[in-house]
C-alpha cells in the first residue's frame, strides 16, 4: 500500500520554483520524536538525534568520521598502569542556565551513571570505573579497576555527556548543557526548537536556530521534503524515493555507512542451531546481495562479521559465509535434517526486518528450513525475543557504536557462550597499544564469524535528504546524532 | 424530559465504569514491559528493576487500577512512562489539535453535506441528483487518506498554498493554526460529507411522501417550501444519529490522517503510546474518548427528545 502510495506521488510530481528561505536557520524532519530529553536515562536514539553535540557535550566527542575528538576536555593523561585518566577540562565554559562547569559537574555525572538508582542506558560503559576525584577546578582523576582501552571512546557516547547538578532536576523537560545550541521550546509530538548559544566557550554555531520537526510516515516525509518544509532529513526512512531526490536539482542525498550491523540473530542455545553445522547452513543459504537489494534498495555494506565495515580494524569475512545453497544443504544433511525443519523467524517493525525478513525466508526455504514469520512490535520483540530468548531466528540492526563485546555476554539474547571469544575481549579489553589492540580485534571478528553466530546480513546505509544548499551535515552516521554545529547555508 | 435525562445518565455513567475496567484489563494482558522499551538492548538488570520501582509498574492490578480510576475522577491521568509529563497536560495539548479538526471536519460535512443532499432530494431523478449521487458513491469509496495524500501533492508540493503537513500551533494565531488544520480537515470531512449528503436525500424522500408534507402540498406550498417549513425538520432526526456517529469517529479515528499530516493530535499520541507501551497515556486516552463517545450519544439523545416531542414522555 505504501509503495502504491509513493508511486502515486512518484508520477505526478511536477516542477515547482523554490522559494526564499531564511539562511540563518533550519528545519531539520526526524522520524521518532524523543520521549523526555534526558540522553543519560534513555536508549532512545531520537534523544542524542536531537541533543548530542548541539546541546550536550562529553569530556570526549564524536567527529563526523567517528574518530574520538576531545571534547570539554582538553586533554589528557593516561597512567603507566592504564588504570588513571586524568582529563584537563576547558575553562570559561559555563552551561546554558548560566551556572559554571568545572571538575564537580564531571564527578556528579561519573558518579550518577553508575550509582545504583542509575537508570543510564548503558550503564556498562561506567561500570569499570573505580573512583571519580577532583584533583583541581578544572582537573578530574578518574580511577579504572582495571585498564579499558575503550574508555575515551566510551567517553563520547551520549549517554556520557556532561550534566550539571543545578538543573538534572528538570533535564527531562529542559535540557542544559555546554553546547553550541540551547534548547528553546518543545512542542510535543510536533517539533523541538534550538537557538544559538552566544556565550559558547568553542567555535560559535553558524545557524542562529534550528526546529527538529517529527514526521514517522514515510509518505509524509517524502512530502515534507518535497514541498521543502524541512531542510534536512537525516535517518531517511524511505530508500525508495531516492532516486527521484537525486535527480531534483533541489536536494542533495548524502549516503553514508552507519554503526547497525544488521544480523539474522540466531537463537545458539536452541536446537537444532546448538549444531554448528545448521547455523552454517543458515549462513550459506543466505544471498545478502539480493536481502539489500530487496529491502535496503541496494544501500548497505554487506558484512561477515559483527563490525563496522567504515572501522579501520575492520575483516572482510563475508567470503566465509557465501552465499552456496548446494553447500548449506549438504551441511544440513550431515547435521541430520535433510528433509529441513521449521523455525521461527521473528521480525520487529523496521523495514530493514519486515522486507528483509520475507526474502530470507524464501532463501531458507530454497535450502529446506521452513520458517514461521511473526511480526512483532518492539514492545513484544524486548520482551518475546530479547528477554524471553523466545525464537528461533529474528532480524535486528545492532545500532550501538563499536558494541561486538555482546558476544562476550553469554546471557545475551542469542546465548553464544564462548570461552575463547570472552577471553579475546579480556585480553582486548586490557590492551592499551594500539597495534596489539588491532589484532586482538581481527581475532574477535573472526572467532565469531568461525563460529556462525548469527547471520550477518549488511550494515545499514545512512541516508540524508537536504536541499542542495546546505553544508557541513554529516554522512555518516557514527553515532546517532544530528551534529548541527558545522552546519551552514552556501552563501 | 427531566426523568429521561436522568435515566440516560444513569446509563452513561454504567457505561463508563464497564469500559474502564475493559480498557484496563486489556492493556494489562499485552505483552511488553515499558522500562525494557526506554531502555534498550544494553540495560542491565538493575538499571530495569530501578526504572520500574520509580514508574510505579510493582504495585498489584488491583490496587493499580483503583488508584488511576479515582486520580481521573478528581482530574489526575497520572504521569506517562515515557515523557514523564502529566498526561492531563499531554491530552489537553492533543485536544486543542484534534477538537478543533474534528469540530472543522464537521462543519464543513455539514456545510457540503446538507444543501447536496437537499437538492439531490428535491431535483429526485434529474440529472442533479445522478450527480450528487455519483460524486457521494466516489466520496464514501475514496480512502480518505489516498485523498490526503493527493491534496499534499496538489496544494503543498505544487501549488505550494499549503505546508505538507504539521500543526503551526495557536500561539502562531487564528488563521495560521486553521489553514493548518484545512487539508486535513477537508481529506476529513470528504467521505463524511459523502454520506450525510446521501442520507439527508433519501431521509427527505422518506418524509416527502408522508402525509402531512402532500397535505402541505395540497395547501399550495410550492415542493420548496414544503422541504422547507415541514419535511426537513422530520427529516434531521436519523440525520442526528449520523452526525453524532461521525464527530465521534472524527475525534477518534483521525489517526491515519494524523500520520499523513503529521499533526500533534489524539491519534497520533495514542499510536505512539502503543508502541512505547505508555499504557497509563493509551488508558486515560481511550478513555477520554470513550467519554467523548458515550457524552456525544447522550446529547444526540437529548437532541431527538428536543427535535421530537414524542421521546419526552416516554421510555
Amino acid at each position: 500500500m505504501k509503495l502504491l502510495r509513493i508511486g502515486i506521488f512518484a508520477a505526478l510530481i511536477g516542477v515547482s520554483g523554490a522559494i526564499a528561505q531564511a539562511r540563518d536557520s533550519i528545519v531539520v524532519g526526524l522520524q521518532l520524536e524523543p520521549p523526555h530529553l534526558d540522553p543519560t536515562s534513555a536508549a532512545a536514539g531520537a534523544i542524542d538525534q536531537v541533543l548530542y553535540a548541539n546541546v550536550f557535550e562529553g569530556l570526549t566527542r564524536f567527529g563526523p568520521d567517528g574518530s574520538v575528538n576531545p571534547g570539554l576536555a582538553e586533554s589528557w593523561t593516561i597512567s603507566e598502569s592504564g588504570t588513571e585518566y586524568t582529563f584537563k577540562l576547558r575553562t570559561g565554559v559555563t552551561f546554558h542556565d548560566g551556572t559554571e562547569f568545572d571538575a564537580k559537574d564531571v564527578k556528579f555525572t561519573l558518579d550518577r551513571a553508575r550509582d545504583e538508582t542509575s537508570q543510564n542506558a548503558q550503564k556498562g560503559l561506567f561500570e569499570g570505573i573505580e573512583a571519580v576525584e577532583v584533583s583541581g577546578p578544572l582537573e578530574v582523576k578518574v580511577t579504572l579497576q582495571a585498564p579499558e582501552g575503550n574508555f575515551l571512546f566510551n567517553m563520547a557516547w551520549g549517554d556520557a555527556v556532561i550534566v550539571a547538578p543545578e538543573s538534572i532536576g528538570d533535564i527531562k523537560q529542559k535540557p542544559i548543557g555546554t553546547g553550541a545550541f540551547r534548547f528553546k521550546d518543545w512542542v510535543q509530538g510536533d517539533r523541538i526548537e534550538l537557538e544559538r548559544n552566544p556565550e559558547y566557550w568553542g567555535e560559535p554555531a553558524r545557524l542562529e536556530s534550528a526546529v527538529f520537526r517529527f514526521i514517522s510516515d514515510p509518505t509524509a516525509a517524502f512530502a515534507a521534503v518535497m514541498a521543502e518544509d524541512v531542510n534536512a532529513f537525516p535517518a531517511y526512512p524511505a530508500p525508495e524515493n531516492l532516486p527521484q531526490f537525486e535527480a531534483d536539482p533541489r536536494f542533495q542525498v548524502l549516503v553514508g555507512s552507519t554503526e547497525g550491523e544488521t544480523i539474522l540473530a540466531i537463537n545458539n542455545k536452541m536446537e537444532p542451531f546448538d549444531d554448528i553445522r545448521v547455523r552454517r547452513a543458515v549462513a550459506h543459504a543466505i544471498d545478502r546481495k539480493a536481502v539489500i537489494d530487496g529491502a535496503m534498495f541496494g544501500l548497505g555494506t554487506p558484512i561477515g562479521t559483527h563490525f563496522a565495515p567504515h572501522h579501520p580494524d575492520y575483516t572482510d569475512l563475508t567470503a566465509l559465509s557465501q552465499y552456496d545453497p548446494a553447500l548449506a544443504i549438504q551441511l544440513l544433511a550431515e547435521a541430520g535434517f535433510e528433509g529441513g525443519f521449521t523455525t521461527t523467524l521473528k521480525l520487529p517493525p523496521p523495514s530493514y526486518a519486515r522486507r528483509g525478513g520475507e526474502i530470507i525466508a524464501a532463501q531458507l526455504r530454497a535450502v529446506g528450513i521452513e520458517t514461521e514469520i511473526t511480526n512483532l512490535e518492539w514492545a513484544q520483540w524486548l520482551e518475546e525475543v530479547f528477554r524471553g530468548k523466545n525464537f528461533g531466528l529474528t532480524i535486528v540492526s545492532h545500532t550501538e557504536p563499536f558494541d561486538i563485546g555482546i558476544y562476550a555476554r553469554p546471557d545475551y539474547y542469542f546465548q553464544y557462550d564462548s570461552v575463547k571469544f570472552q577471553a579475546v575481549m579480556t585480553e582486548l579489553n586490557t590492551e592499551q597499544d594500539p597495534a596489539k589492540r588491532s589484532e586482538w580485534l581481527a581475532a574477535a571478528q573472526r572467532v565469531i564469524s568461525d563460529d556462525y553466530v548469527n547471520g550477518y546480513l549488511f550494515q545499514l546505509a545512512a541516508i540524508t535528504v537536504a536541499d542542495a544548499r546546505l553544508r557541513g551535515l554529516w554522512q555518516d552516521a557514527p553515532t546517532q546524532a544530528t551534529d548541527l554545529t558545522g552546519v551552514y547555508w552556501e552563501p | 424530559m427531566l426523568g429521561y435525562a436522568m435515566r440516560r445518565l444513569l446509563s452513561l455513567i454504567l457505561s463508563l465504569l464497564v469500559a474502564s475496567v475493559v480498557i484496563f484489563l486489556a492493556l494489562e494482558v499485552v505483552p511488553g514491559d515499558p522500562a525494557a522499551y526506554m531502555l534498550g538492548l544494553n540495560a542491565q538488570e538493575d538499571t530495569l528493576a530501578a526504572l520500574r520501582a520509580e514508574l510505579g509498574l510493582e504495585g498489584s492490578k488491583t490496587s493499580r487500577y483503583l488508584s488511576w480510576v479515582t486520580g481521573m475522577l478528581s482530574g489526575d491521568f497520572g504521569t506517562s512512562y515515557t515523557y514523564r509529563t502529566p498526561v492531563a497536560g499531554m491530552i489537553a495539548d492533543r485536544l486543542w489539535v484534534s477538537l478543533p479538526l474534528a469540530i472543522y471536519a464537521l462543519a464543513l460535512s455539514i456545510l457540503i453535506g446538507f444543501p447536496a443532499g437537499i437538492w439531490a432530494a428535491s431535483r429526485r431523478g434529474t440529472v442533479v441528483d445522478a450527480g450528487v449521487m455519483g460524486i457521494t458513491q466516489l466520496g464514501i469509496a475514496v480512502p480518505n487518506f489516498w485523498f490526503a495524500i493527493l491534496m499534499v501533492f496538489v496544494f503543498a508540493i505544487n501549488l505550494r498554498w499549503f505546508s505538507a503537513g504539521g500543526f503551526a500551533g495557536w500561539d502562531a494565531g487564528v488563521l495560521p493554526a486553521l489553514k493548518s488544520l484545512t487539508l486535513p480537515a477537508v481529506a476529513l470531512a470528504l467521505p463524511q460529507a459523502s454520506i450525510l449528503a446521501r442520507i439527508m436525500r433519501s431521509s427527505l424522500l422518506d418524509t416527502l411522501t408522508e402525509d402531512y408534507v402532500r397535505t402541505a402540498r395540497a395547501k399550495g406550498l410550492s415542493r420548496a417550501q414544503a422541504i422547507r417549513r415541514h419535511a426537513l425538520g422530520n427529516a434531521l432526526i436519523p440525520i442526528l444519529t449520523i452526525i453524532g456517529l461521525q464527530f465521534s469517529f472524527l475525534l477518534a479515528g483521525a489517526i491515519i490522517i494524523e500520520k499523513v499530516f503529521f499533526l500533534p493530535g489524539l491519534g497520533l499520541l495514542i499510536f505512539q503510546s502503543i508502541s512505547a507501551r505508555d499504557l497509563i497515556v493509551v488508558e486515560s486516552v481511550v478513555m477520554l474518548l470513550v467519554f467523548a463517545v458515550i457524552a456525544v450519544n447522550f446529547a444526540v439523545d437529548l437532541a431527538y427528545a428536543w427535535v421530537d416531542p414524542r421521546l419526552r414522555g416516554r421510555r
